[in-house]
């Protein structure tokens, strides 16, 4: 049957892979800089503060762009936001400081403030000089659980504070999603390495690669080794359809296939598929629907069982899908999927509607969408959690994820948690960083006290 | 279109924009470029007397604020730096073939009567319209003698200007320098002097900027510098105030003003007449764009004088003149309150936080779960117009007159002036 799945690897040239997966906003020169600079009005009580997870204050920093103080200005961003250098690559602005600048109210061109958070950062990122210092050495130890950018913030203001760390991290490299999980063409040039390398310059962090808590460590052993435990795992987990052929050949989860992009050093020996399908409708299914597609796929489709509002990716992002070519279908839920010879062939979809209480359900009427590759991308989840060998107290869980008060302190007194695992995260990168950060203030004051 | 023939002093041109001694007006090739472009007039570059003048090299600087290129501009360039008889030659030529366009000769030579009876019989032979009298460069050639150092001096400017009339039957314009504490003294030391007119302003003395690096004044030659003439819009609110100070002196009533300093388009030239100025120069904006600016500012003030009824420039000239007045005498009761359309406001709080820090604490900061709100308070609003001028937005903020039921009164008449007190003792 001419039904053989269409996978293979090398379908674009060498300078198609490359400029693909270069930096999908280019850095402004100096010129520029200063020219979107003094569009920044300098605010009094800024709404693009309140706007930034972390605070950075945002006119101050322009100012100082606009002065050419550059340190000065990534002096303020780092001081709030250690990883201001990935933010200003990854966060959605379009939703968070830029979404709140005065200027889209008459003019809806809001200040370019991630563009220039990056300007600023990339120019001490490569600098000789650390911008922090350590306090006076406090002789006190905390383990931090995963090197993501909870993990890492966390660590980071720790050792500012004087403290020493020691960061448990499963995986063979530090980063979390930004060095696996981000779109490749956000952070390339290995950036995600290279911040690490930057926040590890401070001193007193040791990471210990290779060690997952759960399976080579305990939480009660840190509990007991260690003044304070930080938990940032992330979400380890992927949600499964829960369909019929799900486990066909050429069904994938999207973060593992973007994992081995990600590590990849040659995307051209990288197989993708003739016909996509993704099914999700979050930061992960854009990000994998556009990848495969800049990979060389032929035709990408999206499909998400509800409106575009309802898209956790922002509209920004969904346009960006759409630009790239990726085709986005709203309104159908995955039925079955369907294979041969062990391999998917087609996605049977059903067409859904809300009926009169708001609730979601199928219409009865089908349709099929062929693929050769399928992605699922419907949410990450936590992975069970890790005291079941040998924590003798249990977390006390809000849903399936770690509960935490406003400091991010968790039910055991000398543990706190932060980033994608804790309930009240947004699972977005400055998010988990803010989490660090409150934590680790948190720590210091109950560790001086 | 309105009629924007120029007339001052006797000199006729087809409109009021005239290219200052400068640069642009150096030679022979600009000119004519100026003229095709459609300049009313010229003042040719300063000449002075053989050998030329030599120049160095690294001769202008400027002032870029807030990315806006040319705010403010310098130079220390000196008057002319090739030999007097090829300008004459020049000058000659091109107003033979440019009959039409005003042509006056910038001449600087030392303060001896002699020396400028020889120079205005050669600058008369080349048929030119009138002469301007350099008074105003303030360096190099002031270290020499000439220039702000006669410019200073009102007796100095009498006598010179005496001079010129006693050995010339064209038209004296005198070019007045901005580095002195009163314009008026050599104003009227011109119009003493019987001088036809009065051109202001030149250069101010002025350091653009350091060089952080090489901790030296900008322009930098060879790693020092020097202090420069300051031109460019920067300058224009000194200009004017010294046009306006003339204008409406009674000593100087009638002498005519060829305005300079500044001076951009059509609306900085309207500025300027409305003070009085019967011609306006250009330089700086004409360094910055070239030559083709001059396009906007014919039909912009055409289009501006039909907008007002002005039939010719006689219709507006000098009609702010009578409104230019000393504080006292400034209506103490006259009362505004600054007023915020909500509806254009983007809450960027500027107007609050410039009258909470540095004013009267007349804005209130309001927020109500989330969303802010600026709001005047009424009663403790000076009318001092600081948060009009930070609003981004054009339009928000607007200063209302209060009718407040009080008449005019001025200082003079004001029982608090402490000079009234005492009368009334
Ligand atoms: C595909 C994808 C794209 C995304 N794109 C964006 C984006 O563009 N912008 C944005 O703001 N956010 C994005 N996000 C979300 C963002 O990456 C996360 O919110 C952020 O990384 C969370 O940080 P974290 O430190 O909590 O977790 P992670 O980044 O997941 O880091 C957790 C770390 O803990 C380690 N770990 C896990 N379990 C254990 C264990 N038992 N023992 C030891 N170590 C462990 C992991 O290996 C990992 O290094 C994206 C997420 C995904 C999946
Ligand atoms: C509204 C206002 C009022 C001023 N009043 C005075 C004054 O009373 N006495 C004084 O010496 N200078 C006064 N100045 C001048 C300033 O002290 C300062 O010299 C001038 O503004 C130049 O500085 P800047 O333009 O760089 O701000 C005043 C300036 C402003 C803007
Ligand atoms: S809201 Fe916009 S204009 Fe105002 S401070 Fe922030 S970036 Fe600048
Ligand atoms: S006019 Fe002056 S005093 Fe009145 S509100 Fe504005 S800044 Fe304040
Ligand atoms: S300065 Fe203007 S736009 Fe800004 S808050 Fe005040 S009134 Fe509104």
């Amino acid at each position: 049957m001419g039904n053989q799945p269409d996978i293979a690897a090398g379908r674009l040239t060498d300078s198609d892979y490359a400029e693909n997966f270069s930096d999908v906003h280019p850095p402004l020169d100096r010129k520029a800089a200063l020219i979107e600079a003094s569009r920044c009005y300098f605010c009094y009580d800024a709404p693009c503060i309140e706007a930034c997870p972390t605070g950075i204050d945002i006119p101050s920093f322009i100012r100082k762009i606009s002065t050419d103080n550059v340190r000065g200005a990534a002096q303020d961003i780092l001081d709030e936001n250690v990883m201001g250098g990935a933010c200003a690559r990854v966060c959605p602005t379009e939703v968070l400081c830029q979404e709140a600048c005065v200027r889209n109210t008459q003019e809806h061109k809001p200040v370019q403030i991630g563009l220039l958070q990056r300007y600023a950062t990339d120019a001490v990122m490569d600098d000789a000089a650390h911008p922090f210092q350590r306090a006076e050495p406090t002789g006190k130890r905390v383990a931090v659980v995963g090197a993501g950018p909870a993990g890492l913030s966390c660590a980071h203001r720790l050792a500012m504070h004087g403290h020493d760390v020691v960061v448990f991290e499963a995986k063979a490299k530090a980063g979390g999603l930004n060095e696996y999980g981000i779109a490749a063409y956000k952070v390339p040039e290995d950036f995600a390495h290279r911040e690490v390398d930057f926040i590890l310059e401070i001193g007193g962090i040791e990471i210990r690669n290779g060690q997952a808590l759960g399976r080579d460590i305990a939480l009660a052993d840190l509990r007991r080794d260690y003044d304070a435990v930080f938990l940032g795992m992330g979400l380890g987990g992927v949600r499964a359809l829960g369909l019929e052929g799900e486990d066909l050949g050429g069904v994938y989860n999207a973060v593992d296939f973007i994992a081995d992009l990600r590590q990849s050093d040659n995307l051209a020996s990288l197989p993708v598929g003739r016909k996509v399908v993704v099914i999700g409708g979050g930061n992960t299914a854009i990000d994998i629907a556009v990848q495969t597609k800049r990979l060389g796929a032929e035709d990408v489709t999206l499909v998400y069982r509800r409106g575009p509002e309802a898209m956790s990716a922002t509209g920004h992002e969904q346009e960006f899908a759409q630009v790239n070519g990726v085709k986005i279908k709203h309104w159908a839920q995955p039925r079955q999927i369907r294979g041969a010879h062990d391999h998917v062939t087609d996605v049977v979809f059903e067409y859904t509607q809300l009926d009169d209480n708001g609730r979601l359900g199928g219409t009865g009427d089908a349709f099929s969408v062929p693929a050769d590759m399928v992605f699922k991308a419907i949410g990450q989840e936590m992975l069970p959690l890790p005291q079941a060998n040998g924590g003798s107290e249990l977390l006390e869980m809000d849903g399936a994820c770690i509960a935490v008060n406003d400091e991010r302190q968790t039910s055991l007194p000398d543990v706190w948690a932060g980033g994608d695992c804790v309930a009240v995260s947004e699972d977005l990168t400055v998010a988990a960083v803010q989490d660090g950060k409150l934590a680790a203030e948190s720590i210091n004051r109950f560790l001086r006290s | 279109m309105a009629d924007i023939r120029c007339d001052i002093a006797g000199v006729k041109s087809p409109n009021p924009f005239w290219l200052a001694s400068a640069p642009p007006t150096d030679k022979e090739y600009n000119v004519v470029r100026a003229f095709k472009a459609g300049w009313g007039g010229v003042v040719w570059k300063t000449l002075g007397e053989d050998p030329p003048i030599v120049n160095v090299s690294s001769r202008y600087g400027a002032m870029t604020y807030n990315g806006t290129r040319m705010a403010g501009f310098n130079n220390i360039e000196l008057i002319t730096d090739r030999p007097l008889d090829v300008n004459l030659r020049e000058i000659k030529q091109v107003k033979r073939d440019w009959p039409d366009r005003a042509m006056v000769v910038s001449l600087m030579v030392p303060c001896e009567e002699e020396n400028w009876r020889n120079i205005l019989k050669q600058v008369e032979e080349t048929e030119a319209d009138a002469v301007e009298l350099n008074f105003g460069c303030p360096h190099g050639m002031s270290e020499r003698g000439m220039g702000s150092a006669v410019g200073q001096v009102p007796e100095y400017i009498e006598m010179v200007t005496r001079w010129c009339k006693k050995h010339s039957r064209m038209p004296v314009f005198v070019k007045l320098t901005p580095n002195v504490t009163n314009v008026l003294g050599p104003a009227r030391a011109a119009k003493a002097g019987g001088a036809d007119a009065v051109s202001l302003i030149n250069t101010i003395n002025s350091i653009m900027s350091v060089d952080l690096d090489i901790m030296a004044p900008t322009p930098t030659v060879g790693g020092k510098g020097s202090h420069g003439g300051y031109c460019g819009p920067a300058v224009k609110p000194i200009a004017m105030h010294m046009v306006a100070e003339i204008a409406r002196d009674p000593e100087c009533a009638g002498l005519p003003i060829s305005g300079i300093g500044g001076i951009s388009d059509w609306r900085d030239a309207a500025e300027f007449m409305s003070l009085g100025a019967g011609s306006v120069q250009v330089c700086t904006a004409a360094m910055h764009k070239g030559f083709k600016i001059v396009e906007d500012m014919i039909d912009g003030l055409g289009y501006w004088m039909d907008g007002k009824g002005h039939a010719t420039l006689e219709d507006f000239r000098g009609a702010a003149v009578p409104n230019v007045t000393d504080w006292q005498y400034l209506d103490i009761n006259y009362e505004t309150v600054a007023k915020i359309d909500q509806d254009l406001c983007i809450q960027c709080g500027l107007c609050h936080i410039a009258c909470e820090d540095t004013s009267h604490q007349a804005i209130a900061a309001q927020k109500d779960n989330g969303s802010r709100r600026y709001e005047v308070i009424d009663a403790e609003c000076v009318g001092c117009n600081l948060c009009m001028h930070v609003c981004p937005v054009e339009g928000c903020i607007s200063m209302v007159e209060v009718d407040n039921g009080k008449d005019y009164m001025n200082w003079t008449q004001d029982p608090r002036n402490p000079m009234n007190q005492k009368a009334a003792e």
